[in-house]
């Protein structure tokens, strides 16, 4: 057919037109995409104007949020937000390195796949089951942590209070199995690069795997590793569902880690509905241009990082 | 103890913890399927199927919920699957290298990663606000936002394993792009972005943040696209956290439901991928 398109000038201005069409329809398609970020901005920005400009700075600042005498401040949300994201990290970033050294330098062949498909499926499964999961387990765990922790010095101060079954700790703990299969799942791509030369020179030299993990690979694999806890880090700042079934949704800042809490995804979800007047729902939509930008942030410095690894695996390779 | 003793004993401690840790987060996955099943099984009967969520006490089902979910699940991904397959298209074979196509991957790639409820406020403020009502297009459309960049970064990801030399040889027997990808590349990459397709509804199927502000609920059976229609998710989350045993025991059997699928959902993209590997392999 197409020795014919080079002697009939008809079907090769048709072809020229499709190709016209074809080709712009892509990159309209590619121009969405870069817009819809664009609009989320632009939109976030807008409806939370009124907000920010009523508190001006004192949003952020103030730890009130009083729908009736409509005075808000994002303290509280902000404070909970990060306090559950650390501690989530902090429990998580361990168990996702055990889990890619396992899958990388210890599992074999056969055990590899199957093992590593059931810790994805952990990613796969919807933030609302976790939530769900959360309240109802965290109802026979948390009795037992206050009995035994509570008369602690020192750290028992953290577990004081009575057992709510919910609260910034249960937050926590479900955060860190949410981002567990994220963070191990950058953490094994990355260790997978490392060149087996690096790794035989090791144990040429006489080291035990241990060595070898510790000395050879994470150095190598370091920027790919934050990265990947970054990505995780943007996971659970963002994550609501699951949180604001175990949260408590209390707008304000407790020393105990089991008294009830908010964070910024979890008051948008319980109020927004809810919120009457345009103080207050403006209020609420600048909480989510926040969240967008702190996001936002982490998550571009995440995968500036790991664009940056994957150039170098290229002209290494 | 010896320097050569200490060291084979960190060695087998450390080695030891990862497979601890690899033990936990297989433990956790199994305790929630666990717990799901044991909650959930109990309210699976026919009427799960075939009748409405309830009032607070009457018995009921779910089956506008389970409608309501496969219709915004089915429109979000009919605009943002061919949305996304032609942005990985533009991406793989247009502009691979260019600096508006390395601007677009970055944006998708923060995009796959923005947390969900900003999108539901995003389509508030764009859908909900103008028509001056929550609607089932709007969910829709919040759904289709989110499948949008998993179908643009598989789409990519599978037509750049597309051998050049057939890509080369549909160039040379004078074919225009447009011809070589929708008769060459699409049919030898179908399987990929098919696989890609399935992961974007298992991601969205059990979306719930961008539905709360958007499609909203409805406790009745409604077809209407433009006014708010039931749906699993927020079912779920409104009737897991009401104090009706009858709404919680729904709650359950429809997380049961959403999990399940889900994961035959991701199991099976996953097995269309591996069987892909190792074809390509020999």
């Amino acid at each position: 057919m197409n020795s014919v398109a080079a002697i009939d000038p008809r079907h090769a201005a048709g072809q020229r037109l499709r190709e016209r069409v074809f080709r712009s329809a892509t990159l309209v398609a590619a121009i969405v995409v870069l817009a819809l970020l664009g609009g989320v901005a632009i939109s976030l920005l807008a409806g939370a104007w009124p907000a920010l400009a009523h508190f001006r700075l004192s949003f952020l600042t103030r730890e009130i949020w009083n729908p009736v005498t409509e005075q808000f401040g994002a303290l509280a949300p902000i404070y909970g937000t990060l306090v559950t994201s650390v501690l989530a990290l902090l429990l998580a970033i361990p168990v996702s390195l055990g889990i890619a050294i396992f899958l990388t330098e210890m599992a074999s062949v056969w055990l590899k796949r199957p093992v590593g498909v059931a810790i994805e499926l952990l990613a796969a499964v919807p933030s609302i089951i976790y939530g769900i999961w959360g309240l109802f387990v965290q109802r026979h765990v948390q009795p037992w942590l206050i009995a035994w922790l509570g008369p602690l010095p020192v750290i028992g101060r953290l577990f004081q209070g009575p057992p709510y079954g919910i609260g910034v700790l249960t937050a926590s703990f479900v955060l860190a199995i949410m981002v567990i299969p994220f963070i191990s799942a950058v953490m094994r791509d990355v260790f997978e690069t490392v060149p087996d030369v690096l790794k035989e020179s090791g144990y040429g030299l006489g080291a035990t795997t241990w060595e070898v993990i510790w000395q050879v690979i994470v150095p190598y694999a370091r920027t790919g590793m934050i990265g990947g806890i970054m990505l995780g880090l943007g996971r659970a700042l963002g994550e609501t569902m699951a949180v604001t079934f175990v949260i408590g949704n209390a707008h304000r800042i407790g020393s105990s880690l089991l008294a009830p809490g908010t964070t910024i995804s979890a008051s948008i979800a319980n109020e927004f509905t809810e919120a009457v007047g345009d103080l207050y729902s403006s209020s609420l939509i600048a909480l989510g241009a926040l969240l967008f930008l702190i996001t936002f942030s982490v998550i571009a410095a995440a995968r500036f990082m790991l664009l940056r690894l994957e150039h170098r695996a290229l002209s290494s390779a | 103890m010896n320097r050569r003793t200490i060291r084979k004993l960190t060695n087998i401690l450390a080695l030891g913890l990862s497979g601890l840790a690899t033990a936990i987060g297989l433990f956790f996955l199994g305790a929630i399927l666990w717990t799901l099943i044991r909650n959930g099984l109990a309210g699976v009967s026919l009427r799960l199927f075939t009748a409405m969520t309830p009032p607070p006490g009457g018995s009921g089902g779910l089956l506008n919920a389970i409608y309501g979910s496969v219709v915004m699940t089915v429109i979000g991904i009919l605009i943002g699957g061919p949305i996304g397959m032609l942005a990985g298209t533009y991406l793989a074979e247009y502009a691979r290298a260019s600096r508006l196509s390395s601007v677009i991957r970055f944006v998708n790639d923060v995009l796959l990663s923005a947390p969900s409820i900003i999108i539901g406020l995003f389509v508030y403020e764009l859908l909900v606000v103008r028509m001056g009502h929550f609607s089932a297009l709007a969910g829709a459309v919040a759904l289709a936002i989110i499948a949008m960049p998993v179908t643009v970064r598989t789409t990519e990801d599978m037509l750049t394993l597309v051998p050049q030399g057939m890509k080369d040889a549909s160039t040379a027997m004078g074919a225009y792009p447009w011809r070589t990808i929708t008769s060459v590349i699409y049919p030898a990459a179908r399987s990929g972005i098919l696989t890609g397709l399935l992961l974007a509804v298992a991601r969205i199927s059990g979306e719930t943040a961008p539905l709360l502000f958007t499609a909203l609920n409805n406790q009745f059976w409604s077809s209407n696209l433009a006014a708010p229609m039931a749906n699993l998710p927020v079912v779920i989350f409104q009737f897991a956290l009401s104090p009706y045993p009858n709404w919680q025991q729904l709650a359950w059997s429809g997380a049961l439901i959403i999990t399940l699928s889900i994961l035959v959902l991701s199991i099976s993209a996953r097995l269309v991928l591996f069987s892909l590997d190792s074809g390509g392999r020999h």
